[in-house]
């Protein structure tokens, strides 16, 4: 357990004493903010945060790589992952406590939205619960999305080409559950796997839980996304450590 | 306390290790020699268990590399060869990292820094970044991270290299100060060295054991320098 904390200590500190966090928050807390307003945040007249939340897969397809691409790469590019796992830690305690700072991080950016929340509640009366499961959801798709990138980022030393094919893995992950994907690919395949297909998208099982139903499929895919990137990325590792 | 037995490591076509058995006891200081490329960090990488072996084994302190990798790490100090440390921190946060990762904790701690940090002169430096100190300062810190948690087991490679011959006779010195409760692994091809602190001296070439004996008694066979024994043997056996 210290060396999943030990890793995890680390790996949080060192968003905060390298740009990284502070230009990470700064975007994400302006587009988060801008987007919001941009697309008729006071038209709609409804105190709720629908407009805020659906604009975050878009943000988060983009921001979460950015954020898990320096995860393995670096550590494999400088040569720190010879010092790092010649430590009494295993390879999966160093995943873990990597992936938990950067989630744990997403989450603080998140918090920072605050804002938002106390000018809805100013304005209205609104859900409370709404507002509290928009926040689960996104907090589970950062999870979701960050599992891709912190596999990816095992995949090659260079922060560019992770970064690119995180982003790339992500956005599939979106749109295919997109209305115009699916009825695209139904007229080519049945409609049961098109169905199959749809209930793989992120997009769905965000969507789902952000109206404020929170249901054991919706729950169960993030986790089930998590463990099997995370999984992959430890298989990844393990075999490409010394290359 | 290391005994290996039959190790073989392939890249590729590339034979890096193949079959080399042998032990070390307390007490030793080994020298491992061999010209670049012979196998010696591939060997060092396996001990320390960051690279697995293709086939035969080797236990450190009791505990097999294989079945029990973490029991190994915790017993051995390892430094390795390019002394990757994490630059954005400074000295004291990432010597704090790695008792984190060692478990040691209060007091314990204090009195692991406490030794550590005069014993390897890293005062001045305590509370700079890493990546701003000087290639003799990072590989100080770096045999400061490896021996924090007073290890039974050292395995150095190469650690000597790039620090100014002060530095060199400082770390030498330490080595000779630690030799008689530790088993030490020293990986060079600096010849002079194997005299300073070597009580045991292996040379492989092509991933195989050429020699293993004592300086003294190398010396006596071939009646010439260390230097001249180094060429005779790794070039006759390669070509």
């Amino acid at each position: 357990m210290h060396s999943f904390y030990a890793v995890f200590k680390r790996e949080l500190r060192s968003y905060f004493t390298t740009p990284v966090a502070y230009v990470f928050l700064v975007v994400f807390l302006f587009f988060s903010g801008y987007l919001t307003f941009k697309q008729g945040f006071f038209e709609i007249r409804q105190a709720d945060m629908q407009v805020f939340f659906m604009n975050m897969p878009l943000l988060f397809v983009f921001l979460v790589p950015a954020v898990s691409m320096r995860l393995w790469s670096d550590e494999r590019r400088i040569g720190s992952i010879e010092l790092l796992l010649t430590l009494p830690i295993t390879i999966i305690q160093a995943v873990l406590g990597k992936f938990f700072a950067a989630w744990l991080f997403l989450v603080i950016a998140l918090a920072l939205t605050f804002p938002m929340v106390i000018t809805v509640s100013f304005l209205g009366d609104p859900d409370a619960g709404l507002i509290i499961m928009g926040y689960l959801g996104s907090v589970l798709m950062a999870g979701g999305f960050l599992a891709v990138g912190c596999f990816f980022s095992a995949v090659s030393k260079n922060q560019v080409i992770s970064f690119v094919l995180s982003v790339v893995a992500c956005a599939i992950l979106i749109y295919i559950g997109m209305p115009t994907t699916l009825n695209y690919l139904s007229t080519f395949l049945p409609a049961g796997l098109v169905s199959a297909i749809g209930g793989m998208s992120l997009q769905s099982h965000f969507e789902s839980i952000q109206k404020g139903v929170l249901e054991f499929n919706d729950i169960s895919y993030f986790i089930l996304l998590i463990i099997g990137w995370i999984a992959a990325c430890s298989f990844m590792l393990d075999e490409r450590k010394t290359s | 306390m290391i005994s290996i037995d039959k190790l073989c490591r392939k890249f590729g076509s590339i034979v890096a290790i193949d079959g080399v058995s042998f032990d070390v006891g307390k007490g030793e200081v080994l020298g491992f020699l061999g010209p670049n490329g012979a196998g010696k960090s591939t060997l060092m990488k396996m001990l320390a268990c960051f690279l697995k072996p293709d086939s035969g084994t080797a236990t450190v302190c009791g505990h097999d590399i294989l079945e029990n990798p973490v029991e190994v790490r915790k017993s051995i100090g390892y430094l390795a060869e390019n002394v990757p440390l994490y630059n954005e921190m400074t000295v004291g946060d990432f010597l704090n990292f790695v008792c984190d990762a060692r478990g040691i904790k209060r007091n314990n701690r204090k009195q692991a820094l406490d030794r550590i940090v005069p014993m390897c002169s890293i005062e001045s430096v305590y509370h700079q970044t890493i990546e701003t100190l000087s290639k003799g300062y990072k590989r100080r810190v770096g045999l400061a991270q490896t021996l924090i948690h007073d290890p039974d087991v050292l395995i150095l490679d190469e650690p000597t290299d790039g620090l100014d011959p002060n530095q060199k006779h400082e770390v030498r010195g330490l080595i000779n100060q630690m030799s008689k409760d530790k088993c030490i692994i020293v990986s060079t091809h600096i010849l002079e060295e194997v005299d300073a602190v070597c009580s045991r001296a292996i040379i492989i070439s092509k991933g195989k054991i050429q020699v293993d004996s004592t300086p003294e008694k190398l010396k006596a066979e071939y009646k010439c320098g260390l230097d001249e024994i180094f060429r005779k043997i790794t070039r006759t056996k390669v070509v």
